[in-house]
């Protein structure tokens, strides 16, 4: 009972076992890779070896298929663990000296008296991504591209890392808490809505998704409504277009106002 | 002859302490995303359970059955005490320890990938080197099978291994091979992302690599039920095995057929080539064929067990069977939902078919029915069978234990064919949640109810279950004789070599693996550009 006597074709177990396992690999192998290809009417194969990459999977470059023009920008940000990672003290320090440009409208300590966003506490990605978007010209305000345009990468690094540094604080529109809309709690799984706070800091956060809470409701409502029309579109992949476009105007109405009046406290810290 | 009992039942009872706890998680998930639930209002809870229930029904549970079941084979058959003690118990306490560390992280909310592991998704470290550990100290399980079926070859050389003993080491070389793939995949993957020693992942790849686990994985944790119908069932009714050979030819198929299959797991992804899929496809129509012949052989078997009792007439006979028997039962539940499990694995298996059925809830129905209901009712009964020879004590509540069977069988049934319905009707796997208020999936909240009562009934079968084994520990002792396996019809002195021995069926499973995934995998690992940034679960 010796290897010799097994691996032998005088074994017939030995014989058949692998004559049977070779024809049933060749017969499904030509089949696969051969006659399925073809019996694609809609699919033209120059040669059989052309079947056969297809069927195999060999990656291949479309040739003569020119990629579609975007007719506005796109965001171009990329994030990686490194980006922003440990922020030193000088970076810090650097971020709050240029950080003085914009307290007229963002408020000395972050928190803004206006309809403009509050940004002390925010997520530092959140911060780096959007004044890249609004530098690169993937969205764009009036008011605020202006102050981005001729930032460095170096510059909107550090003012991320300031920031994100700063306290959160209770913001300047004080209504009391609302109860949460359905909108918010579940979602609209039938229309492919996760819950908010799955990506937005309260249960979980998805990197470059902002938190929300104590947001003016003006400004919140302004980004659903501008999404949902596609007149901004920097959010990657539509994350967040696809969500408000499948709102109805009362819950972005409810969304707005519910985060409005929430403190930013128990949003999720960042590890 | 069992002499480590101790072994055998530690691995025992940690697996079904575990089943315990996971089942109670499934029974938990089932009621909350059903109507009859009130919304936890946050999803990842439910994720949490879902990963904790995923990785003890799926990797810990069935793999410890299978160790211990494996130990007490190859003690009672070749009669011979166990190789390597020590070995088996470093292996055991591996698996503890990874079990464990692989669950806090999951409580924590650090690990919530679901025990498919989601590339890109990455949770904690600790999570997959807990998984590790588990596989690790399941190969040293292999090793020493395969080491004991050395010594007990030396001593009696020529001799025909008995099919108890050769199944079980056909099924721990199938899961050793099996295994590379996750390990492959966590090793050479996920674990560098999750150490933060890199940033991107090719998720196709990682795919893949899960893929040559993910369905050889499910004939390993069938081993002990296959080994559990071919040799004991006979034996406790008092029939005989039909034929000894045919089991082997069964077993040996599995080994060549069940693995290089897996990417039937893959149809919907775009990385694989259509060729590829309609050949693993077309292998795995052929596990048909193993299928078919235990099925038969089974049947037959018993028909000899009941014409010994006096069986007449063509169907006459399953009347006069032993029915009062829990083997003779649990036989039967387990055959009925293997049928209706197996027709639905057809489905699953044809390419075009499986469109309309992906990701749906049909999926998590299928592997209920057949894994926690066909595969799992057979643990059961090896549980049973062999309690009184572990125990020394007497286990004769027969009718609780039948009791515990029909409520498994019976709550298997009420969970998974409304589940299946549903997922005909498109409700997708893995949502924490369901708004059954929406006109779209409100007339599905009637089948949903039914699948979350069905999830107490077999929570229900399980606690008795765990009584059952509890009270067989405190109860009169008595000497149940030594441990045997069914006899053959004919028990032949010799068995050809090929049948004898492992090393053609293993080289004839390694092949298929390497024409069969050998060039995705290397395209895959191959081609720039292919990797995305890793999504970090619980991280900012
Ligand atoms: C003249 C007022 C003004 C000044 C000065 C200003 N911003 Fe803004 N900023 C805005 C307004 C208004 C918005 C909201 C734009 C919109 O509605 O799309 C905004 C948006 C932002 C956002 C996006 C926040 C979010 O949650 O999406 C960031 C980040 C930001 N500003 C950073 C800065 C920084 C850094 C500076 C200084 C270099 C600055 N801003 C100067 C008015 C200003
Ligand atoms: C899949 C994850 C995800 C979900 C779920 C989600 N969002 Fe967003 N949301 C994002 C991302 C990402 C952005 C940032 C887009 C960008 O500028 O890159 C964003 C941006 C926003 C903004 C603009 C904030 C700012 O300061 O620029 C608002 C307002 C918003 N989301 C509201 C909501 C509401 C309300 C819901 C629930 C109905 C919701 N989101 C659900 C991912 C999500
Ligand atoms: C009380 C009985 C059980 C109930 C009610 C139950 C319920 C569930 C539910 C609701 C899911 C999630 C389905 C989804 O993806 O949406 C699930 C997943 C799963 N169950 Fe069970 N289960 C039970 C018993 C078992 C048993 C006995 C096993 C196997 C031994 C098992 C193995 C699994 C596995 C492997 C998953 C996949 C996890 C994943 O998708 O990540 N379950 N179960
Ligand atoms: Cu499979």
């Amino acid at each position: 009972m010796s290897a010799r006597d097994l691996f032998t074709f005088r074994n017939p177990h030995f014989t058949r076992g692998v004559g049977i396992t070779a024809a049933i690999l060749i017969v499904t192998a030509i089949v696969g890779f051969i006659v399925l290809p073809f019996a694609q009417p809609w699919v033209q194969f120059a040669n059989v070896w052309d079947a056969i990459c297809s069927a195999a999977g060999v990656p291949q470059r479309l040739a003569g298929v020119a990629a579609p023009e975007q007719a506005k920008r796109l965001s171009e940000v990329v994030l990686t663990s490194h980006t922003l990672s440990r922020p030193s003290q000088e970076a810090i320090g650097r971020g709050a000296t240029l950080a003085q440009r914009c307290a007229i409208c963002h408020g000395p300590t972050g928190l803004s008296r206006a309809d403009s966003p509050n940004l002390a506490g925010q997520y530092a990605a959140v911060i780096y991504k959007e004044l890249h978007d609004f530098r690169s010209g993937a969205r764009t305000n009036a008011v605020m591209s202006p102050f981005a345009v001729n930032l460095t990468d170096q510059e909107i690094a550090d003012l991320s890392d300031y920031y994100a540094f700063l306290p959160r604080l209770p913001a300047y529109h004080p209504t009391p808490q609302l109860p949460k809309p359905s909108i918010v709690i579940y979602g609209a799984p039938m229309r492919g809505i996760a819950p908010c706070g799955s990506c937005h800091g309260s249960l979980d956060n998805k990197t470059g998704s902002p938190w929300l809470e104590g947001q003016s409701e003006a400004y919140l409502k302004a980004q659903l409504q501008a999404f949902a029309s596609g007149e901004r579109r920097n959010d990657i992949s539509q994350q967040m277009r696809n969500i408000a476009r499948a709102m109805t105007p009362q819950e972005i109405e409810q969304a707005a106002a519910y985060y409005a009046s929430q403190p930013p406290d128990i949003v999720k810290a960042v590890d | 002859m069992l002499v480590n009992r101790k072994l055998i039942l530690a691995h025992f009872w940690f697996a079904f302490a575990v089943f315990g706890v996971a089942l109670t998680l499934g029974a938990w998930q089932m009621f909350i995303r059903s109507p009859i639930g009130t919304w936890l209002s946050n999803p990842e809870l439910y994720y949490r359970s879902l990963t904790a229930h995923g990785t003890v029904m799926g990797y810990v549970f069935p793999t410890l059955v299978a160790m211990g079941f494996g130990y007490a084979i190859s003690e009672s058959a070749l009669e011979q005490r166990l190789v390597g003690v020590r070995w088996a118990w470093a292996g055991f306490w591996l698996i503890v320890g990874g079990s464990i560390m692989a669950v806090i992280p999951i409580a924590l909310g650090r690990a919530s990938v679901l025990y498919t592991f989601y590339p890109p998704l990455i949770g904690n470290l600790f999570y997959y080197l807990g998984v590790v550990l588990v596989v690790v100290g399941s190969w040293i399980w292999v090793a020493l099978m395969s080491i004991n079926l050395r010594v007990w070859r030396k001593a009696h050389p020529g001799a025909p291994v008995p099919l108890a003993m050769f199944a079980n080491v056909a099924g721990s070389y199938l899961w050793a091979w099996t295994a590379v793939g996750a390990a492959l995949e966590l090793l050479l993957q996920i674990i560098p992302v999750a150490a933060g020693l890199k940033a991107t992942i090719d998720a196709g790849l990682a795919r893949v690599f899960f893929s040559w686990t993910l369905h050889a994985i499910v004939y390993f944790w069938l081993m002990p039920t296959y080994i559990a119908y071919y040799t004991i069932v006979p034996r406790a009714i008092g029939g005989r095995v039909y034929s000894d050979n045919m089991a082997r030819i069964a077993f040996i198929l599995f080994l060549v057929v069940a693995m290089p299959i897996g990417m039937h797991h893959t149809f919907a992804d775009p990385q694989v080539g259509a060729g590829f899929k309609f050949v693993h496809s077309a292998f795995t129509a052929l596990v048909t064929l193993p299928t078919f012949l235990t099925v038969f052989t089974i049947c037959a078997s018993v028909e000899i067990a009941a014409r010994l009792r006096g069986g007449r007439g063509m169907f006459g006979w399953i009347r006069v069977l032993p029915w009062d028997n829990p083997m003779m039962l649990a036989l039967a539940f387990s055959f009925v939902m293997l049928g209706f499990g197996g027709a639905g694995g057809l489905i699953n298996m044809s390419y075009q078919l499986d469109a309309s059925i992906h990701n749906t809830q049909w999926i998590t129905g299928h592997f209920h029915l057949i894994f926690g209901g066909a595969i799992v009712i057979m643990y059961f009964a090896i549980a049973y069978d062999l309690w009184p020879h572990l125990t020394g004590r007497e286990l004769n509540d027969l009718r609780l234990i039948r009791t515990q069977l029909w409520l498994w069988f019976i709550g298997m049934i009420v969970t998974t064919f409304p589940w299946h319905w549903v997922g005909i009707l498109g409700m997708p796997r893995r949502m924490a949640y369901f708004d059954f208020g929406d006109p779209a999936i409100a007339p599905q909240a009637l089948s949903v109810t039914f699948s979350a009562i069905g999830g107490f009934i077999l929570l229900a079968s399980g606690i008795l279950f765990l009584v059952i084994l509890a009270r067989g520990m405190r109860a009169p002792q008595a000497e149940a004789g030594s441990y045997r396996f069914a006899v053959a019809v004919h028990q032949s002195a010799t068995v050809p070599v090929a049948l004898n021995t492992h090393a053609l069926w293993v080289a004839l499973m390694i092949a298929l693996t390497i024409t069969n995934y050998g060039y995705p995998i290397l395209t895959l690992a191959t081609t720039e550009g292919t990797s995305v940034p890793a999504v970090y679960v619980g991280a900012q």
